[in-house]
């Protein structure tokens, strides 16, 4: 049934510019690869609507990644009901605080707020749940399980699914598979050049593409781009290394802590090790590359500097852009995993093959429940994401909005409308899909305090990274630091918000 | 005659001094005593919890601090050199003075967040064109990623952004100098050097004073550079204590733990500036 409706919706985002695309693709050039697309919040079902003189208010990020694609349906939502939109862009580190504030003084100067998916412990009760009529809709039945979950709070929608995120490896496909390549680093090494399966191979092959000119371009590349500035979401990166060595599909009950005891986990030998392959990663980031953010690892990735780079989409999205020198040139493969992984229930070392997605926190949204115009708000949300909106906002790297409806994972959408070559656009899809089936995946950290634990972790490795201390050093003191938060904040509301992330990571929710 | 109702001309300022001055300090106060975070908003009352884990259980709160103390005193003093040195050479009477005036005070007529954002991209270690151009001689720097190199780059935007405020004070105090002693030091045959070691600059000690405390006051804030240049890193190299009470109190919404941090922090800077302010008087001014 599942299949069947997800052929359906591809195949009406598929054919249905035919029939739409001249009435609204003229107005809105934005869409002009689909044309509107029948759905509940379509082009033509919000220009029904007559929204004239309320106001609408919203906070997001800054420009470009959300804050761009906010403001672009802002202006189309204006236009089509009439309504009078105000943006407000903000900086990642402080949309957080931006909204938390009122939110703690009741008060709510935004109707709509943008953030993490991991605020939803903190946010939930400030925020209005996703009304029945959303949910029931196509669109919401398109959305996939994991991201329906990252979204909910126990079975209670509060965050409208405008975006999906999960880490995986990008890689330079016209080096990883070049045969003169392969030979080379073969003669060279004694080892096969291909797509890495174990971080060690990753490591291995970063370090001997890196500082000299493989692609014939007249710069140097480098090896690998990693967002490993301090309080620009390393600590996202540093999970992503994590899971292959610390993720044991036979230790259930929590990755992050033991769920029981609520002891972290986190300067267990797993998260050692992962940690101990990030700083050797120093030595094959391009120069300056420990202090390189989100946008930095989009832009060296994306600019064709780098042979691999892992993390959200953006950076591969940004490489397959049509102004992008390497288009056509990257493909995209599962995290790498590791040949051991730790147990931490017999304290030992597992020898064999392990790989764990991570399905990363990313972009969320929600209404303030003080806000008067939640109608408007919750139909802007669903306007943002429409069919029409949502393929054309997924071709653009910049704009951060990235798969989650089932219905994206169709290759075609890729190939016919934004001119990828088929096998790198199976490998995207495939890649993407195959996290979804995934019975091994970690989740976001969504306890209350997160920022707590996240900060914590980011000036732990970035200590190590550093060289302030050495990684086991620097996780028992994040260790030490989270054991103090638990205790600060309580045990048992900790245990409860943790104890629902767990059942989602061992596939009972 | 009865002037009693003078006093009600006291309230405008009166309620403006409690509005903006000792409401908001009393608040802190009140809030530092307090567990206000992101899960238990509201003014309950934990005593002087907070500060007994400020005090026992968090030393990157007093590494901030030693580091803030040595990214200011440093800096003032650059501010401090050059600023007199261009102010001096601009007080003289050379060609195109009134441009070079207006000249030094540009970087202080800039946006501090947006010209550490170019700073940033000109020492960016792959893209930024200082080490392009270094590369000529083989050098290139970690500016932003060595935790030595990345305080000393701090200090170069700092230094850069600041000194035209230090230039702009000494100018004043050297312009509203008293012609005599300078008549009577030439008529005396003092060379250039004598006279500035015996007339000018005692002359200007207490602009200086004034001119370093207020920097020095500006100085220990350091922030929007630290923020927008390395986020603090690598690791805490750059971390100021400033920069650590925005983490903790609008990262990571710990109101209670930040505010007591920043009474603190404001204790012992009243403290510490006021002894710097006596001794620089007593060297200075030799009282």
């Amino acid at each position: 049934m599942k299949t069947c409706l997800t052929a359906i919706i591809s195949s009406l985002m598929i054919f249905s510019p035919m029939a739409y695309a001249d009435k609204w693709s003229d107005q809105f050039p934005h869409i002009k690869a689909t044309g509107d697309i029948p759905g509940d919040c379509s082009y033509e079902k919000m220009s029904k609507k007559n929204y004239k003189g309320k106001t609408l208010k919203i906070n997001t990020h800054a420009i470009p990644v959300m804050g761009e694609p906010t403001a672009l349906h802002a202006e189309q939502f204006e236009k089509l009901t009439g309504a009078k939109v105000e943006v407000t862009h903000t900086p990642a580190g402080d949309l957080y605080s931006k909204a938390m504030v009122p939110f703690q003084a009741g008060q709510a100067p935004y109707d709509i707020v943008f953030g993490f998916s991991n605020f939803i412990n903190d946010w939930k009760r400030y925020l209005a749940p996703v009304p029945k009529k959303y949910m029931n809709s196509p669109e919401m039945k398109d959305v996939t399980k994991s991201h329906m979950g990252v979204s909910s709070w126990d079975g209670t929608m509060y965050q409208y699914p405008v975006d999906g995120d999960r880490h995986y490896l990008k890689y330079r496909k016209d080096v990883i598979d070049n045969p003169e390549m392969q030979k080379k680093y073969k003669a060279d090494t004694g080892k096969e050049l291909k797509v890495p399966t174990t971080w060690k191979e990753y490591g291995e092959m970063a370090k001997y593409f890196n500082g000299w000119d493989w692609d014939g371009d007249g710069e140097k590349e480098y090896g690998s781009a990693e967002v490993m500035k301090k309080d620009d979401l390393m600590f996202a990166a540093f999970f992503s290394r994590s899971v292959a060595y610390a993720k044991n599909p036979r230790t259930p009950g929590g990755f992050f802590f033991d769920l029981e005891t609520m002891k972290p986990n986190i300067n267990n030998p797993g998260f050692v090790e992962a940690l101990t392959d990030w700083v050797e990663a120093t030595k094959y980031v391009p120069p300056g590359g420990t202090n390189f953010g989100l946008g930095d690892e989009i832009g060296s990735f994306g600019g064709g500097q780098t042979l691999f780079s892992f993390s959200w989409d953006d950076a591969f999205i940004a490489a397959m852009q049509d102004d992008s020198p390497i288009k056509n040139k990257v493909g995209a493969a599962p995290l790498p995993g590791a040949n051991k992984v730790w147990n931490r229930v017999s304290n030992s070392w597992e020898n064999q093959y392990n790989q764990a997605p991570y399905i990363v926190w990313g972009w969320a949204v929600g209404v303030a429940k003080k806000s008067k115009v939640k109608d408007m708000a919750f139909d802007y949300l669903c306007f943002f994401s429409n069919g029409a909106n949502h393929q054309a906002d997924l071709a653009i790297g910049r704009f951060g909005v990235n798969p989650f409806k089932n219905s994206d994972f169709d290759p075609n959408i890729y190939i016919n409308s934004m001119g990828w070559d088929p096998e790198i656009a199976n490998s995207y899809t495939k890649t993407l899909l195959d996290m979804e089936k995934s019975n091994n995946r970690v989740f976001p950290l969504r306890v209350p305090g997160v920022f707590e634990f996240t900060s914590a972790v980011a000036t732990g490795t970035s200590k190590a990274l550093a060289g302030q201390l050495s990684p086991q050093e620097a996780l028992d003191e994040v260790a030490k630091e989270w054991e103090a938060i638990v205790s600060r904040v309580g045990k048992k509301a900790v245990q409860d918000a943790y104890a629902v992330g767990v059942k989602m990571e061992d596939n009972k929710l | 005659m009865n002037f009693k109702h003078k006093y009600f001309f006291l309230f405008p300022g009166l309620f403006v001094l409690i509005g903006i001055l000792i409401f908001p300090i009393i608040f802190v106060v009140r809030l530092s005593l307090s567990g206000w975070n992101s899960y238990n908003p509201g003014l309950d009352y934990i005593g002087l919890e907070n500060y007994i884990r400020l005090f026992t259980d968090d030393p990157r709160f007093w590494e901030s601090f030693f580091r803030l103390s040595f990214l200011s005193v440093t800096t003032v003093i650059l501010q401090y050199v050059i600023g007199f040195a261009l102010a001096h050479m601009v007080w003289k009477d050379i060609k195109f003075k009134r441009f070079f005036r207006v000249l030094f005070l540009v970087p202080m007529m800039t946006t501090p967040v947006i010209m550490t954002v170019i700073w940033r991209t000109f020492f960016h270690e792959s893209l930024g064109p200082v080490n392009d151009m270094l590369s000529i001689f083989g050098v290139a720097p970690k500016w932003l990623t060595d935790p030595v190199i990345a305080k000393f780059t701090v200090i170069i935007v700092e230094v850069w952004q600041w000194t035209p405020f230090m230039f702009l004070l000494l100018l004043a105090g050297l312009l509203s100098l008293p012609k005599e002693p300078f008549l009577a030091a030439a008529i005396d045959g003092a060379s250039p050097v004598r006279k500035f070691i015996y007339v000018t600059f005692p002359l200007m000690a207490p602009i200086s004073i004034g001119a370093i405390i207020i920097r020095l006051i500006e100085a220990s804030k350091i922030m929007d550079t630290v923020y927008v240049l390395t986020s603090g890193g690598p690791g805490t190299s750059t971390e100021t204590s400033s920069f650590y009470i925005f983490i903790k109190g609008l990262r990571e919404f710990q109101m209670g733990y930040a505010a007591s941090m920043s009474f603190t922090y404001l204790i012992i800077m009243i403290i510490s500036l006021t002894i710097i302010a006596k001794v620089l008087t007593k060297v200075l001014l030799k009282e």
